[in-house]
């Protein structure tokens, strides 16, 4: 074998947006010597796109506002199909996370008396979301990053994952490649960490960057540990649809937070004809009691507008389907006529520059067009809801990678709060770990040999298939066949046509040399791509019923025996393996929460 | 309806390279990015680019299209006049990795020696509760300086470090001085850190105009640093003390 690079760790971390930035921190600061592996230029993360806000029931706002609120709210949301645990444990420990934020440097909007302000998102019942502007993603991975480079962490940038090192059922490294030489490089490590983020750019609209191809999924899933609830894939209501080129760009919920209403091509608020019995009795019937509410919470209900992202996803997307969509194909989203224009550059600037640059609309004067884009997997790396460790002894998962948390559906500033909460709690789970393992783990050199040969094959191969053409085969399959609304006619074609893809993707071939060469890194994310897709596609297959982020035609209700499991998947040679685990029933204390009258 | 365009697109490495001229399709209201991608994927698979939000937040793909830095993202192709060609090239003031790639570590090195924040204590009183109050419009200012998206087209437009490579050393560029301002106005922060060079600038402005985020470098950040920092060295009384203590000379 070849001398490759090597470096010795105690717990290296891979991907730096959020939860892996905090989770380093935390392992760092414990004593374990840490690494920081990311795919991007550090502070490039997905975190960075976050806008809306970080949700944390601190009750500056609403003094009502508490953990059991917060966690009641994320499990409705989540269509009660979360991990409790997980539910609990993020809202009780998310203000502290974000307070902790404030000590480190991020400076959040106030309220008039100096606290953090805190502002309405949908499917929380008081105003819970800390936030900067539309920004907020921004201000915590610059303050993350910022407290990070002091903590004597060391960061390796440009460096891509291929595949996890095992010592027995164990892990014991990982062999990755800079992208900038393509040369090698082996880690030598006790833990993993998992912070990868998502899956997105498996689908063609999608709100993600190029950096989503569920790395973590697949090196999890290849690693031997169980992936849950793969078939909850969260399509953001408001993506831009135009024009052509930044369709799915994310448009922030805080356009609805801050009094934004979606609207049909006639001036319709046609989310008054979309109210799932689940949220009906905490819901305003007209549109009077829905714009009282943004001033008064003890005499009216919450507007339409803001019902879970499941919910407003599913109802664009029959509107667009009855023919009362706009000329590009989606529906309007008008703040314009609800605040003033000095309002609406203040709270929403980045939204305001955005729609100015890129679609030449003014937000101030005119509503904008959206659609749904795909944005986020609630489905992952099964973790133990306390420590996060994976099924894999010495592998543990944060942020979006991991499952559990969100259940079905995830509610909007969900996601940066879980990053804190859960990459604090898999630094503390790693660390504790590696204190524990004796020695260094030994690397296998089979193991480095086999998939630094797998990852140089499209070298050599010549005028094999071309990897952007393959990937964009794979975007149009899952979106036409995988997409909002499922049947099991479509899934069969999707698993015939990636089990095609697959094929061809042993096929490929790339040009020039290793050096910063982005198709032969693609290549490498499509092997990812592929495994993750698959797995979305079985699951959605095996979940006959309709819930949260997956809906089935042939199956429109819930199925109250599905209400009871997770679909899990495991990677057996050469196929995926599907079956049903039973989902952890919650404590009575935590059940009685849900009886009560709202 | 897409229109034919010829970009000229810069190729090579460390050793040297040269404009390549590629003729693409650009479709209604994309951006130089788009234009780029599709070159990639269908022209040149090797063709080295950064990116990642494709959303002007995260500041990945910076570079000069016609000789202007931009982020090619935000830079929509009917700014141009048809027919005309357009380059694409690399930020100058970073060695090139790739194409249109550069080592952009010195930023990151700058990054790591700015002191970290050092936070006051909690007021027992007013913040009892462990958790600091702090005014909005006192944090105003310093929520225009984090706006920074790190995208470096100020450090590469900067004449101090553009034109002289030696300056480097001494002084850390426009988005540190940036930050130097974010953290000397942070209404939490204790800590009195060096100007890593705030008198090499020659309020050029160039940097504020090509800023993305709309930061007033210049006038916002840089100058207050001057003066903060002219007010440190003649301040009358600290000369004297600093004479007495036989240090006069330096800074």
């Amino acid at each position: 074998m070849p001398e490759y690079e090597s470096h010795e760790f105690d717990v290296i971390v891979v991907g730096a947006g959020g939860a892996g930035l905090r989770a380093a921190i935390e392992a760092s600061a414990r004593g374990a010597r840490t690494a920081l592996i990311c795919k991007s230029l550090l502070g490039k993360a997905h975190t960075v796109m976050a806008e809306g806000g970080v949700a944390a029931a601190m009750g500056n706002v609403y003094p009502e506002d508490n953990w059991q609120v917060h966690f009641r709210d994320t499990m409705r949301g989540g269509k009660m199909l979360n991990n409790w645990r997980m539910a609990q444990l993020h809202a009780q420990e998310a203000p502290d996370r974000v307070y902790e934020l404030e000590d480190w440097g991020a400076l959040f909007d106030r309220t008039p008396d100096g606290r953090i302000l805190q502002r309405d998102f949908g499917g929380h019942r008081y105003a819970r979301l800390a936030h900067v502007g539309d920004r907020t993603g921004l201000e915590m991975i610059r303050t993350l990053q910022q407290h990070a480079v002091h903590k004597g962490i060391d960061v390796f940038m440009e460096c891509t994952v291929v595949g996890l090192l095992k010592d027995g059922d164990r892990i014991s490294g990982a062999l990755a490649y800079w992208r900038e030489s393509g040369a090698f490089v082996v880690f030598r490590t006790k833990a993993v960490v998992l912070a990868t983020g998502g899956i997105g750019k498996c689908w063609r609209i999608t709100s993600n960057s190029w950096e989503y191809t569920g790395d973590g999924h697949a090196l999890a899933l290849w690693a031997g540990a169980d992936l849950i609830d793969m078939e909850f894939v969260q399509f953001h209501p408001t993506g831009m649809v135009w024009p052509p080129s930044v369709r799915g760009v994310l448009v922030t919920e805080g356009v609805r937070g801050e009094g934004g209403v979606l609207l049909d091509q006639s001036g319709r608020r046609f989310m008054f004809d979309y109210i799932p019995e689940m949220f009906r009795s905490e819901t305003a019937e007209t549109e009077e009691e829905a714009d009282r509410w943004y001033t008064d919470r003890k005499n009216a209900r919450r507007t339409p507008d803001l019902l879970p992202r499941d919910e407003v996803a599913r109802a664009i997307n029959a509107e667009v389907k009855a023919g009362r969509g706009t000329p590009h194909g989606g529906v309007y989203l008008d703040i314009a006529s609800r605040q003033p224009a000095e309002v609406i550059v203040r709270k929403l600037p980045g939204m305001y520059h955005q729609f100015k640059q890129l679609a030449d609309v003014d937000i101030t004067k005119e509503p904008m067009e959206i659609g749904p884009t795909c944005h986020y997997v609630m489905g992952g790396v099964r973790v133990d809801p306390d420590t996060a460790a994976a099924t894999v002894p010495g592998l543990f998962a944060a942020g979006e990678v991991a499952a559990g948390m969100h259940g079905a559906n995830r509610l909007g500033g969900n996601s940066l709060s879980d990053l804190l909460v859960f990459g604090r709690r898999a630094g503390i789970g790693a660390a504790e770990y590696a204190q524990g393992v004796q020695g260094q783990p030994t690397v296998d050199d089979a193991q480095v040999q086999e998939l630094a040969d797998g990852a140089l094959e499209p070298f050599g191969r010549d005028r094999g298939e071309n990897p952007y053409a393959l990937h964009e085969a794979l975007q149009t399959c899952m979106q036409n066949l995988v997409g909002i609304i499922r049947t099991e006619v479509e899934l069969k074609q999707a698993l015939e046509e990636l089990s095609d893809l697959e094929e061809r993707a042993g096929r490929v071939s790339v040009e020039g040399h290793r050096q910063f060469n982005p198709g032969w890194h693609l290549a490498q994310d499509l092997r990812c791509m592929l495994a993750v897709s698959q797995c979305t596609a079985r699951a959605a297959l095996e979940r006959t019923e309709s819930r949260g982020g997956h809906t089935r035609d042939d199956h429109p209700n819930t199925d109250p025996e599905l209400a009871k499991v997770n679909v899990r998947l495991r990677w057996r040679p050469g196929a995926v393996e599907v079956d049903r685990v039973p989902l952890p029933q919650m404590p009575d204390d935590l059940r009685a929460l849900f009886e009560e009258t709202t | 309806m897409g229109s034919r365009i010829t970009m000229r697109i810069w190729r090579g490495d460390a050793e040297g390279g040269e404009f390549r001229d590629f003729i693409a399709t650009a479709e209604e209201g994309e951006v130089v990015l788009d234009v780029v991608h599709r070159i990639q994927a269908t022209q040149a698979g090797d063709l080295a680019v950064r990116w990642n939000c494709k959303a002007g937040r995260c500041g990945s793909c910076s570079a000069e299209v016609n000789g202007v830095p931009r982020l090619m993202c935000m830079t929509r192709m009917n700014l141009f006049a048809e027919g005309e060609p357009i380059t694409v090239g690399p930020m100058k003031t970073f060695p090139v990795v790739k194409d249109l790639v550069t080592d952009v570590s010195f930023n990151f090195e700058m990054a790591r020696r700015v002191p970290a924040l050092e936070p006051r204590p909690k007021d027992p009183v007013t913040e009892a509760d462990g958790h600091y109050r702090m005014q909005q419009v006192d944090i105003n200012r310093v929520q225009e300086f984090r706006r920074c998206i790190e995208c470096f087209l100020c450090q590469n437009v900067c004449h101090v470090i553009r034109d002289h490579d030696e300056n480097k050393r001494n002084f850390a560029g426009p988005r540190f001085m940036v930050r130097l301002a974010e953290l000397s106005m942070h209404p939490l922060d204790t800590r009195r850190r060096a100007p890593m060079g705030v008198g090499y600038c020659n309020i050029t402005k160039c940097c504020t105009e090509v800023c993305p985020e709309d930061i007033h470098i210049t006038d916002n950040a840089i100058i207050p640093l001057k003066e903060r920092q002219a007010d440190v060295k003649y301040d009358p009384l600290r000369r004297l003390v600093r004479r007495l203590r036989g240090g006069a000379k330096k800074s």
